[in-house]
């Protein structure tokens, strides 16, 4: 793969940052359906997607499975831990001020890093995947590899579906009515309850599928999510916290601007950039770039 | 005349013969505790004096302020590299170096809450993360400042008697400075500059409304917790003599953080009370070192499940109901 032109360089390099970025746009959109619904910033994201992970790594190596049904019990799982945590922790807290709710998801993820870490050990393992790093497709120059090719699809897939899901059904209909207007929504017969469970399902869900597809690039480390956890972060604020198209096209932005720095200025510095990124983004328009602007009630 | 809304505050300023008897046992036991202690208990129990100065700090933060700072080890990083190379590089004596290295997290601090004057809640805390994990990879990659992973030495410093051992002149050098700092973090509390604190902690509008300058008072919340955290940097290098960037990295942050919650989120004895119990809880629980993360994950959910106010509040609960018993 060596440089062949600047342009294909250049090329090269969008090509890496859209691939990556969809991964970010991926984490971010689970951060988003949770802050829209309730609020709530899940700090536990990034753990629970490393949890998603762990699990289909055991289903995967250490009970032999074939590959989707052990992507899909993950996944399930992964949804009934996120459900479970909001049953039974988050609304009985009893200060369920801003403060508290963020303190309480930032114990949960001290809580499941660490039992992911005494579960399967801190070691690195490989994550087998049905695609190749190796082999790919050469347009033009500019090389992609199945795994990236089939990872960005996977990613694709699942941002094109959760958006009919929260835009084109009832359920989704309930969510946006929850997060508009609690009490109205309750008024008008939403089980409140159990929308904000399956809102933080299926964060947990989405968090298992991100973890799932970054573990063929990163390796399987328990801390693996906290960097890709950080950057969705980012593109989460950068798109705008309330918005879902926001949230993937802030990770593109994020990726392809990661991408060309780290070709063009400094690797070292890559992740420094995100929060350049974050703090820009909030000094300059703080509702992110399709957010809505903020009204205050006093 | 004082004004004061509820019990709670109240207790907070216990006077009369037992209080001060209490302090003075407490002072005591602190002044001989070398003497009277296991050697290997020494060490830890200046990390306790460190960090006990980072969680009052923080806590005139989060507590009294409400803005939530998850990049303290990014102060306490700074602070510990500032007062290492004034000392190692420029040869500035200890005692122009430490509130040196103080002032400049507390810059750093002005510099993070100018921005925070447009951001509340989760959009702070993302801002305080980033700077936390910032200050982390600088101090990685920036070798020419840091050393970089091989670490950097830290210059000894010895005051007091030459009869002690060097671990017990550090002991006493931190723990004055620790009670100090504390002494004045209880009286800032009650000053109306605490006052306007906390009512712009509870309604940053309302307070603006009665008169409170928003952009002074958040400012200086941030000044002065990254005083607080620059300061115990400086110790804290004194204390471990070898730094790398790995001391100041997001889980430090968390436990910063996790130190004020359990003891009890805006309450300064709950803040020394949060950093003693997690700072000596690993050494008690050395057989379980893996269960750690998992330990205080759960006592943070439950903390705030159970009893948001902290350890303190538990306490302050306990002390009222014997206030009258048995009746």
């Amino acid at each position: 793969m060596a440089a062949l032109t600047p342009v294909v360089d250049f090329a090269q390099f969008l090509v890496g940052g859209l691939a990556t970025g969809t991964l970010y746009g991926l984490v971010a959109l689970g951060i988003v359906l949770l802050y829209r619904s309730s609020r709530v910033l899940n700090f536990a994201h990034g753990d629970l997607a490393a949890l998603g992970a762990f699990i289909a790594y055991t289903m995967l190596v250490q009970l032999g499975w074939p590959f989707v049904p052990s992507v899909a019990v993950s996944l399930v799982a992964t949804a009934a831990a996120g459900a479970l945590f909001y049953f039974i922790v988050l609304r009985p807290v009893k200060e369920a001020t801003l403060l508290g709710r963020i303190v309480v998801t930032l114990g949960l993820a001290l809580a499941l890093s660490g039992a992911v870490t005494l579960i399967w050990g801190a070691d690195t393992k490989v994550f087998p995947f049905p695609l190749s790093e190796l082999r790919g497709y050469r347009p033009g120059g500019v090389f992609v590899s199945h795994l990236r090719l089939g990872l960005s699809a996977a990613g694709l897939a699942l941002m094109a579906s959760l958006y009919l899901l929260v835009q084109r059904t009832r359920v989704g209909l309930a969510m946006r009515a929850v997060s508009q207007d609690l009490v109205a929504a309750q008024a008008l017969g939403i089980p409140a309850r159990r929308i904000f469970a399956l809102t933080w399902g299926l964060a947990g869900a989405l968090g298992a599928a991100a973890g799932i597809l970054t573990a063929p690039v990163t390796l399987l480390t328990p801390f693996m999510m906290l960097d890709p956890f950080l950057k969705g972060f980012a593109a989460a604020v950068l798109g705008g916290m309330d918005s879902m198209p926001g949230a993937v096209l802030g990770g593109w932005l994020l990726g392809l601007a990661e991408s060309l720095f780290a070709g063009y200025v400094s690797v070292k510095f890559k992740t420094t950039l995100a929060f350049v990124i974050i703090i820009l983004t909030l000094m300059v328009r703080p509702e992110g770039l399709l957010g809505r602007e903020f009204h205050r009630r006093v | 005349m004082e004004l004061r809304q509820r019990y709670e505050e109240d207790l907070f300023l216990v006077r009369g013969a037992a209080a001060w008897l209490a302090t003075a046992a407490l002072l005591a036991a602190l002044a001989f505790f070398p003497f009277y202690s296991p050697r290997y208990l020494l060490f830890p129990a200046i990390l306790v004096a460190v960090n006990a100065i980072v969680a009052v700090g923080l806590n005139v933060l989060t507590g009294l302020t409400g803005q939530i700072s998850l990049g303290h080890a990014g102060f306490v990083g700074i602070g510990a590299y500032a007062a290492t190379l004034l000392a190692a590089r420029v040869g500035v004596p200890w005692w122009l170096a430490w509130p040196a290295a103080g002032l400049i997290a507390a810059g750093f601090g002005v510099l993070i809450g100018v921005p925070a004057l447009r951001l509340t809640g989760p959009y702070l805390t993302i801002a305080t993360l980033g700077f936390g994990i910032a200050v982390h990879q600088v101090l990685t990659n920036w070798e020419g400042l840091s050393g970089g992973r091989m670490g950097l030495e830290v210059p000894r410093v010895s005051v007091g008697p030459a009869a002690l051992t060097g671990d017990q002149r550090l002991y006493y050098l931190a723990v004055t400075i620790a009670a100090v700092l504390t002494w004045a973090a209880a009286n800032l509390a009650r000053s109306h500059v605490g006052r306007a604190f906390v009512a712009l902690r509870d309604s940053d509008i309302a307070a603006e409304v009665m008169g409170v300058n928003l952009t002074r008072y958040k400012v200086l919340a941030f000044a002065v917790s990254a005083f607080y955290a620059g300061i115990a940097g400086a110790l804290f290098a004194q204390a471990l003599r070898h730094l790398e960037p790995q001391s100041f990295d997001l889980i430090q942050s968390i436990y910063y953080f996790s130190m004020i919650v359990l003891g009890g989120l805006g309450s300064v004895p709950g803040a020394v009370l949060g950093a003693a119990v997690l700072t000596m809880l690993p050494g008690f629980l050395s057989g379980f070192r893996e269960w750690l993360p998992v330990i205080f994950g759960v006592a943070i959910i439950l903390i705030m499940v159970i009893e948001p106010r902290g350890l303190y509040g538990r306490w302050q609960r306990i002390r009222r109901y014997f206030k009258t018993w048995p009746l």
